[in-house]
Formats: C-alpha cells, structure tokens, sequence
C-alpha cells in the first residue's frame, strides 16, 4: 500500500471546492470523523450529495440551529432511523430521476446496535444508498459507554473495568447482506480511504464503508496520535482493511505486518485498555485466526 | 364517480393512491409500509396499485415506516402510511419527529388495543397516546367519512399556513373491515382539489440542517410556532371543506359535529363509530320527549374547545364516553371535555373497551342514569363485554 501522498489529488478538480466539514463545527481535536469527513471531500466533488445522520456525535458537529457548519444539506433523523430515513431521500430521488448521492453518516452505536434493523434492512432492499459507520468503538455523544464495537479490555463510563468480550465483526455481517459494496477504510492510509470514498460514490445500490475513527476523548489518548494508533491497530492486524464485492468477492487493501510491538503500542498509547484484561498472546492468535478466514476467502475469490 | 361497496381499509388505500397520483407532475408519491391488523389490507391494495411517479417502500418496521416517509416527505414527495395499535407505539419516536420537522406526511390509522395481551379490536387508546406529537387528528364515522378525510387531510396538512402530519382514524374491524357503499371520486377531481406539494423547506443541495441542535430559546420559538399553526387550522379546515364541496359535491363535517344539539339539556360527548350509536339513542329519546342529543368530536387534535363550549353551553347534564383509558385518570376525552361545560353536570364513562360491544342499550341505560344523577361521580368503567 502506497504512503499517503494521495497521488497528487490533493487540492485538485475532484476535491470539492467547498469542504463538507467546515470552520466551526464542534468535533474535538483529534476526531477520526473529522478526517473522514475530509477524505470524502477529497472524493467527491463530482457529486450532489444528500446527508442523513442520526443522532451520534456528526449531529452536533454542526452547531446550533439555524446554522450549520456542514458543506452539504444533511436530515438530522431519528437514532436508529437513519438507513429508513435515506431510502426515503433516496426514493425520491431516484423518481425524479436525480443522480443525487445519499450518504448516511452513523457511529458504531447507531449502527451496530439501535439502528441494526435499519441497517440490516436497507441493506437487504439493496437501497441506493451509501452507509458510512464512523467506529469510534463507544457511544461518544454521551460520554463513552460500551458498545457493541467496544474491544476487548477496553474500559469506558459503563465497563469502567474494562469490557470482558469482543466487538462484533460488522463488515461479515453487511458483507452477509450480499450487498454490492462493502468495504473497511482505514483513515492512516489517505489513498485507501479516498480510492474507497471514490468507488462507492461512484456505484449504485447499497454500499457500506466501516472507518475506525480515533476518539481521543473515550479512548484516553493524544489527539495528535490518533491518525498514528490507525496506522498501527492496521499493521499489528487488529483492524483488517478489505473490500468485498456481492458478499462473495473478498479483497485484501492493507496486508498486516502481524507486528507484536504495533499492538503492544496500540494499546499502551491508549489509555482505555485494561493491562490485565488484555493477554496479549490471546489478541494475537483472535488476529491470526481472524486473518487467516479473511485470507482464504480472497484467496478463494481471486 | 363511482360508487362501491368496500371497507374502511380499501377505501384507505384507493383514497391515497388518488391522492398520490395527483402529484405526479410534481415530486411523486410514496412511503415506507408495515402491515398490522387489521390495517393490513389497506397496505396490501396500495402494495398493488400503478404510480407513474410513486415508490412504496415495504419496511421491516412501523418506526422504519415513518422514517421512509419523513426521507420521501423532506425531499418534496407527498408521503402516506398506515398503522395501528402497537404498530403506532413502536412508531411513536418518529411519529413526533415527523412533526417537529413540518413534514405534510398522512398517515391512516386503524384504532386497536394496545398489548400484550394481543386484543386486535377497536380501543381509542392507541392513537390518543399520540395526542401530544403534534399532529393533526380526525376520528372518523364511517367509510366515507375515512376516503374523504384521506383526501380532504392533504389539502389541509399540505396548506403552507399548516404544514403539519395528519392522521385518520378509523376503528377496527367496525369499519376496517366493514363493507359499506363507498363513493370514490375520479382522479381527475382530485387533482382539481390537491395542488402540487411544494415543500417550502425541501431539502436540495444548499447545506442547511434538517434537525439539528435546538438550545431552549430555539425550542421555545418551534414549540410556538408549531402550536401557532395549529391554531390556523380552525380557519385552513373551513377553507378546505368549502373547496372539497365544490369539487366533489359534498362536505366533510365540522370539526365537532352536533346531532339533536339545539336544545338539548342532556348530551353525550363521543369519537368514532360510537357516536353512530349514540344518535339512534338520541332518536329514541326524543321520540319519548327527552331532550338529548349527541356530540362527535371529529377532530380531536387540534382541540375545537371554542366550538365545544359553544355546543354544551345550555346542556345541564354531559356525558363522556370514552373508549380508551388513561390509567389513572379515566377517559381522555372526559379529561378535556370537562373544561368545555363548566356548568354542566359532567360525568366521564369509559366502554367499549379492549372492543367490547357497544350497543344502543348501553348507551341508553347511560342517558338514563345520567339524569336521574344530582352530582358527578368518579369517571365509570362500563362493563360491556
């Protein structure tokens, strides 16, 4: 995987010449969403994008009514409703014959957990819609508790010793749904998350993009580091970066260095993560056996 | 026109299509649909009719269902749904959202007990649960009544001095699934009746926010301005009947409708298919010189309290028949009748519960009892079976 140079795209005709997140939005230093946000940006000056968010972190990343410090038009919906209220836009949309692309911007709890249904739903009616999940692995807005994205051993406000299971695999399950897209980003490697960003605009039907998104604020780290603990929970193997097709074709992006020391750092950087919760030896053979299903599915499919 | 024999959820289900074709030259029609009886077969017609311009979202939830509507209703598409019961509970969330957000979206509902324990007939108790969401609200009498209040609800919901969701009520099985002759009007007269929907608010492609974050001086001007255009509605209603007698040559009734009013000292108070029954009370009372009469309160939300007080205000004795509870209270409609005859005798029954036969006998032996009564009671449970 090439570095971050971004091929030379940056500031050229497909970045949007007006940001998606502008000056004056609430999101803390340090957020993975706010780099998300930018790398779609990066992606999609071409276009006309609609935005459903439910509630999460991304809807108080505006500001206060009547303002809004987001680029493009967005429907704050209901929390668990955001993939019901997009096939709605979407709808219309595609009745009156309108290229416009639909994109709901939801964290893990909306869509890991209350807005499940919806996801699974929308997925399996194929809506024209293109679903980002921005994984902070907790419910941020209301101060960091456990979701069903927490990692192992990682404390937060309602698992302060820490959560004794691991996070759901959300890519296999979207992946399950046969849906033409479905694809995880890793916001550490700029051309990856922008290629990814490209593509899914660019197809039709529904499309899951999945961002481990870096909350300084719940995960007790330095907001200067977050783009640097992607890089490493990528290298150590603990967050795979694949894409798969109709649920059948499976594509590794960023193969893993399977590096003892990237996950000893990750966690350490971290101060969420319980030492005595987390046996290291354990984490490295769930990745390795992780991997090694990943690797025999693309194998299978190439 | 045509007239048919149908029931309430056909005539449903023809009266939005009608409604929904007619703005096909603008942003079309849809919703998002999730079958519960006894509405199911208003969602199953509708699943089976032809829009030049229409999308019918089959949802794997009533709350799902909403929010298809709210994305269609937001990008400029005129939006129906219906529901009932539980259905309009799991629902509720976005049942508010649809209209704090102004979004002209009709929904029919079937009125059904709440449970567990599963009871699938008629009790006023599921859509009063929503009373407080910010919607407009019609109970209707009879399968007529529910085609045209479909119709006759986008007129008034879409009015740019309204903008708010409405919802038609009906009562389960009694009309849901009662054949009755039904006129449908020709698409053609109600394209006449409902202009094109032009959302004012529509979301396109400037960056404005749909939603977003109220602080309590916001919330205060919305809940103001929400409530403010709930009053025009009194005034919108009138302009809409007028229009709708004009196009398809009869009127919808009032918002409260007076049967036997004029000088009535005695007079019950009723929604839905209940007042029907009581008017034949009243019909033999009178003929043994009793001076009843009988009020429907079609619509329930927003409150004709005006027209309430004006139509009770020579009444001694006023009874209450509610068929719904508010735990702990008694009937809902009592507790805000109550403050429209101050000088009334009002005493609150609630029958008719969980579907329980209303016949004319009981009404009667309520009448009865309610003048022979000096002082009002404890609001009664009433036992019908």
């Amino acid at each position: 995987m090439a570095e971050p140079i971004l091929k030379g795209e940056y500031q050229s005709e497909v970045d949007r010449s007006e940001p998606i997140l502008r000056a004056g939005n609430t999101n803390c230093g340090g957020c993975g969403m706010s780099v998300a946000y930018n790398m779609l940006s990066l992606a999609a000056a071409k276009h006309q994008l609609q935005f459903v968010i439910p509630a999460c972190c991304g809807i108080v990343t505006p500001g206060q009514f009547p303002y809004s410090a987001y680029g493009a038009p967005v429907v704050a919906s209901t929390f668990a409703a955001a993939a019901a209220t997009a096939s709605g836009l979407a709808a219309t949309a595609q009745m009156n014959g309108e290229d416009t692309r639909v994109v709901c911007w939801a964290g893990d709890g909306g869509t890991y957990d209350i807005g499940m249904a919806t996801v699974s739903a929308a997925a399996e009616r194929n809506e024209d819609i293109l679903y980002v999940c921005y994984d902070n692995e907790i419910y941020g807005n209301t101060g960091g508790q456990r979701s069903s994205a927490t990692p192992l051993g990682a404390a937060t406000t309602t698992t302060p010793a820490g959560k004794d299971i691991g996070k759901k695999d959300i890519l296999a399950i979207m992946a399950a749904h046969r849906v033409p897209y479905a694809a995880s980003i890793s916001l550490g490697h700029a051309d990856d998350a922008v290629d990814k960003f490209k593509k899914a605009l660019n197809m039709s039907g529904f499309r899951f993009l999945h961002i481990l998104a870096p909350c300084p604020t719940g995960w007790k780290s330095e907001a200067a580091e977050g783009i640097g603990l992607i890089r490493l929970a990528v290298s150590a193997g603990l967050f795979q970066v694949f894409e798969v097709w109709d649920g059948q074709r499976f594509e590794i992006s960023i193969e893993p260095e399977f590096s003892r020391s990237a996950l000893k750092s990750y966690m350490e950087k971290q101060g969420r993560f319980k030492e005595e919760l987390v046996d290291l030896d354990a984490v490295e053979q769930a990745v390795r056996n992780s991997w090694d299903i990943l690797s025999q599915r693309a194998k299978m499919s190439s | 026109m045509t007239i048919q024999l149908i029931s309430a959820n056909h005539a449903s289900a023809m009266a939005a299509t009608l409604a929904g074709r007619a703005n096909r030259n603008a942003r079309g029609f849809g919703g998002g649909v999730y079958p519960i009886t006894p509405q199911t077969e208003c969602i199953e017609l509708l699943c089976r009719q032809q829009f030049d311009k229409g999308s019918i979202v089959r949802v794997e939830s009533e709350h799902s269902a909403m929010a298809v509507c709210m994305g269609m209703s937001v990008s400029g598409a005129r939006t129906f749904t219906a529901s009932s019961s539980n259905g309009l509970a799991y629902m509720a969330e976005n049942v508010y959202a649809a209209a704090f957000s102004r979004l002209p979206i009709v929904m029919m509902a079937v009125n059904r007990t709440l449970g567990p324990p599963w009871n699938i007939w008629v009790d006023h108790g599921d859509t009063l649960m929503l009373r407080d969401a910010g919607w407009i609200q019609l109970y209707c009498q009879d399968n007529q009544e529910v085609a045209d209040s479909i119709i006759f609800s986008y007129r008034l919901a879409e009015d740019a001095r309204v903008l708010l969701p409405a919802m038609v009520c009906q009562d389960a099985f009694v009309l849901s699934h009662t054949m009755m002759e039904t006129d449908l009007p020709e698409q053609e007269q109600v394209d006449r009746y409902l202009p094109d929907l032009d959302l004012p608010h529509r979301v396109k492609f400037d960056p404005v926010m749909i939603g977003g974050l109220d602080f309590p001086r916001e919330t205060e001007v919305h809940r103001r301005q929400h409530q403010e255009a709930l009053e025009r509605v009194f005034d919108v209603y009138g302009e809409c009947q007028d229009e709708f007698e004009e196009v398809f040559g009869r009127r919808p009734p009032d918002p409260v409708v007076p049967y036997c009013m004029d000088d009535a000292e005695i007079a019950f108070v009723s929604m839905g298919t209940t007042s029907s029954t009581t008017d034949t009370v009243v019909d033999k009372l009178r003929a043994e010189g009793i001076r009843a009469g009988s009020v429907r309160v079609r619509m329930y939300r927003p409150f004709p309290e005006k027209a309430l007080t004006e139509m009770l205000a020579n009444c001694e004795r006023v009874g209450v028949l509610d068929r719904d509870i508010s735990l702990g209270l008694g009937g809902v409609l009592w507790s805000e009748v109550r403050g429209c005859a101050p000088r009334a005798l009002v005493q609150g029954y609630m029958l008719g519960l969980g579907g329980g036969d209303v016949r004319p006998q009981h009404i009667e032996s309520l009448f009865r009892e309610l003048a022979a009564s000096s002082s009002a009671a404890a609001p009664k449970l009433v036992e019908v079976g």
